[in-house]
């Protein structure tokens, strides 16, 4: 038997805080397609970072056809033939096609000033192109395609540098169905050409559609395999959850009919789209789908005043409010946990308690003066009652895991009080600790009257969290779903925008 | 204080270094002489710094000693205005121009550097055209108002060194205990989260470039009364590039974010001490600013390297 295109064995990985991966062994053939599956935090992506040169092992050995390799940089993973396409592309979108795809390895001419030979690049580029039955002139720029195109444009690149094993990560997490069918037609003719696809996803329906084999991991360890044959929904999800599944406790619906947030005819600037409406009253989670670039945070950031509205009014607990800034929505009552806690949510360079304080520092204050004291004693309650496992309130944010940044994230406004909060995707990158510990905060919240509107993408989450259902698509809400009438295929349905 | 520890063993080396060798430099006379520009140039960092913790700069800062130090004299002598009106129309102006400077910056999204830049040039060309290039001073009157630079605690203490405290000890404090302070260190290090905590981060940054523009006016006002002679197309130029200078060797980190008071007074005196220094060890005056900009960058990467170390010893703690 040959031996396998990519083996690794024993491979850890440490953060922080975090044992990210313990362990963990694979192993992938030539000619497969091997799906990776397991919860946010499951140590899915480091796996794969370590494999695709991004992270270095702390141990374990990785072989390429049966020789021992490291893989220090990106580009010696390309050199073995590895190629990862990433989740959020990475294309630089002022460049032609063919630009990217040979971005840093342009065909040269006139060999000691080294010009780029376009002609050639452009040639080799529609060789490509017909490859992946791909309709598309090479000189377009990469701005003007769909996100399916680009993703096409990403594998396009990945079959220039010869690959042999491309690592997809969630794929299909913003395509059309149509796209997606495309994609699973493209995946298997690369396979019978002998490229080996790595398959990272949460959509265990498509895993079920394409997968040869499937890998689960759980707390970064591997939790089981499953051959084709072996391959369904609930085998899948025992071994990524590692229990059974038990039906989530239905929460007692509180009807208080008090609404809490009402929007009226929003219409959002860079949202060129039908004016928006919808009502959430206190105490309930109305959970808000939508595929990638449906507009969903869009959505959240012009209720939180971060983005401009063109018309509409927002009303918080019957009161109509002027939310043009995030100051004034957090007077108003409003709060939010943004989607890219680093960027938006977080100060990590700062402390667990400047961070914690940051929003409600006026209320500790005596003369504009911080009243230190209070500060400390407030952290201290929230990282107690939140459970944020730090040795100490004033480590930066940067040292915690993930699921403990965002539990800083929702203590900056528990002490606020808020009437009405905006999750977005709160429990991405969170480990499964941290995420039930979240779950266990919004029930809180909500027995408290707290109108929340919770976006993800997950939706396992959507479906177990959520009283009610909004669901976007291209700017607009397409639908709305009572809790009796929840359903994956319903939610995917107006989701893909097919009535 | 760790932060600030680097530059502070620099300070005392070069010091040292330049005492042992040639010792006049120790003498009463050079210190006060030194502690003297320290706190004239020091006036000008803690502006300096207020900006660049903003993440965002302020080239315009020598134009305007210029501008106010040709028109505080020019108002007082030449135009017999009160003294007090005169305080009070210079520092409008400089409160003005800070205004401006922060409302481009935040509401029309320029960047700082173009700003500031336009502002070096428009505000050095106003000194010439009011002055009619004609220098400026207080000539042998005004005894009183230049004791504000001429007066010595002690007999030794100048009274710039003793306002640069003054100011240090005010600007520290608003830094690191009021809540205007925390606010602008959290959108030095990321603008973003904190105008998603509800900072008015358009606002603070306005109030920081008017920080610096009145401090650099207030500084202008000194310069020109220490000097009692300004000429318009030279007074103050580059003096920007030495609050700048100082406030990174104080530990400022011009991505924003980072910066104590008590570095960049430390961070300035160093850039007086070289000075100093350079002039003492008998460098040639045509090789002074070489050696100034070689020390100054030998300085701020001895500090990177040591904050380097100190987070390599912090990660290890974690990783065990």
């Amino acid at each position: 038997m040959t031996s396998p295109l990519l083996e690794a064995r024993g491979i850890h990985k440490w953060f922080p805080g975090v044992h990210a991966v313990n362990a963990v062994d694979i192993m992938f053939h030539a000619g497969e397609v091997v799906a990776v599956i397991g919860e946010n935090g499951a140590g899915k992506s480091t796996l794969m970072r370590i494999i695709g040169g991004v992270y270095q092992p702390d141990a374990g050995e990785i072989r390429v056809d049966g020789e021992v390799v490291t893989i220090p940089s990106v580009a010696r993973a390309t050199d073995l033939g590895i190629a990862f396409i990433h989740q959020e592309l990475n294309l630089a979108s002022n460049l032609s096609v063919s630009a990217n795809i040979y971005l840093g390895r342009e065909p040269r001419k006139f060999k000691p000033l080294n010009f780029i030979d376009s002609q050639q690049m452009t040639t080799q580029t529609k060789e490509i192109l017909s490859q992946l039955s791909l309709d598309l002139s090479p000189n377009i720029l990469v701005e003007n395609l769909s996100i399916g195109q680009q993703q096409m444009v990403e594998i396009g690149k990945a079959l220039s540098q010869k690959a042999r094993l491309i690592i997809m990560d969630e794929p299909t997490s913003s395509l059309t169905q149509h796209e997606t069918n495309h994609l699973f037609e493209l995946i298997r003719t690369l396979k019978s050409s002998g490229v080996c696809i790595v398959y990272i996803s949460h959509r265990l329906a498509e895993v079920n559609q394409i997968a040869d084999r499937v890998l689960v991991l759980r707390d970064g360890k591997n939790s089981g395999e499953l051959a084709r044959e072996e391959v369904t929904h609930d085998q899948m999800v025992s071994l990524m959850v590692g229990r059974e599944l038990k039906q989530y406790q239905q929460r007692q619906i509180q009807q208080t009919c008090k609404p809490m947030l009402e929007i009226c005819d929003l219409v959002i600037s860079e949202l060129a789209t039908k004016p928006i409406n919808f009502t959430i009253y206190a105490g309930e989670v109305v959970g808000m789908f939508g595929l990638v670039g449906a507009g969903r945070t869009e959505l959240a950031e012009a209720i939180f005043g971060v983005r401009e509205t063109i018309s509409g009014t927002i009303k918080v607990d019957n009161q109509e409010a002027d939310l043009e800034t995030p100051r004034q929505a957090i007077e108003a009552g409003v709060a939010m946990v943004p989607e890219d806690r680093r960027v938006y949510g977080l100060i990590v360079e700062s402390s667990v308690c400047d961070n914690i304080t940051l929003p409600s520092l006026n209320c500790y204050q005596w003369a504009k003066f911080i009243r230190e004291k209070e500060t400390k004693r407030v952290t201290k309650q929230m990282v107690e009652d939140l459970n944020v496992r730090t040795t100490n309130i004033f480590n930066n944010v940067e040292t915690l895991s993930g699921g403990n940044q965002q539990k800083v994230v929702l203590a900056k406004w528990l002490s606020l009080a808020p009437r009405v909060l905006l999750l977005d995707e709160p429990t991405r990158g969170v480990d499964v600790m941290s995420k039930s510990e979240i779950y266990q905060l919004i029930e809180n919240m909500v027995s408290q009257e707290v109108a929340i509107l919770m976006i993800s993408s997950d939706l396992e989450e959507i479906l177990r969290i959520s009283d009610r259902v909004l669901v976007m698509h291209e700017g607009t809400l397409t639908g709305e779903l009572q809790r009796e009438e929840l359903s994956e295929e319903a939610i995917m349905k107006l989701a893909t925008g097919k009535q | 204080m760790k932060k600030t520890l680097g530059i502070f063993l620099l300070l005392t080396a070069i010091f040292l270094i330049t005492g042992i060798i040639e010792p006049r430099f120790m003498q009463s006379g050079n210190m006060i002489n030194m502690a003297r520009w320290t706190g004239l140039y020091g006036i000008l960092a803690i502006g300096a710094c207020f900006v660049i913790i903003t993440g965002g700069i302020d080239l315009s800062i020598g134009s305007l000693v210029g501008l106010t130090g040709a028109l505080f004299p020019l108002l007082l002598v030449r135009e017999g205005v009160p003294i007090v009106i005169g305080f009070v129309l210079v520092f409008t102006c400089a409160v003005t121009i800070g205004l401006i400077h922060g409302l481009l910056i935040t509401k029309l999204k320029l960047q700082p550097f173009i700003v500031t830049l336009c502002g070096l040039f428009i505000y050095r060309g106003i000194a010439r055209y009011i002055t009619g290039e004609i220098n400026q001073g207080f000539g042998n009157g005004f005894g009183g108002l230049r004791l504000l630079v001429k007066y010595r605690l002690f007999d030794k203490i100048p009274m710039p060194f003793i306002i640069l405290i003054g100011f240090g000890i005010v600007a520290a404090i608003f830094l690191n205990k009021t809540i205007y302070g925390r606010y602008l260190l959290a959108l030095g290090r990321n603008r973003d989260a904190a105008r998603f905590s509800g900072v008015n981060t358009d606002s603070m940054i306005i109030g920081a470039y008017i920080i610096c523009s009145v401090l650099a006016g207030f500084g202008g006002m000194l310069f020109a009364l220490d000097q009692n002679s300004v000429q318009p197309s030279t007074f103050g130029n580059f003096y920007e590039l030495y609050a700048i200078a100082g406030a990174v060797l104080g530990g400022c980190s011009l991505r924003g974010g980072e910066g104590t008071i008590s570095g960049v007074i430390f961070g300035t005196a160093m850039v007086e001490v070289i000075k100093n220094s350079v002039f003492f060890l008998n460098v040639p005056t045509e090789s002074e600013f070489t050696v100034i900009g070689f020390v100054i960058l030998i300085g701020v990467t001895f500090d990177e390297l040591i904050k380097r170390m100190a987070i390599g010893q912090k990660t290890r703690i974690v990783d065990t």
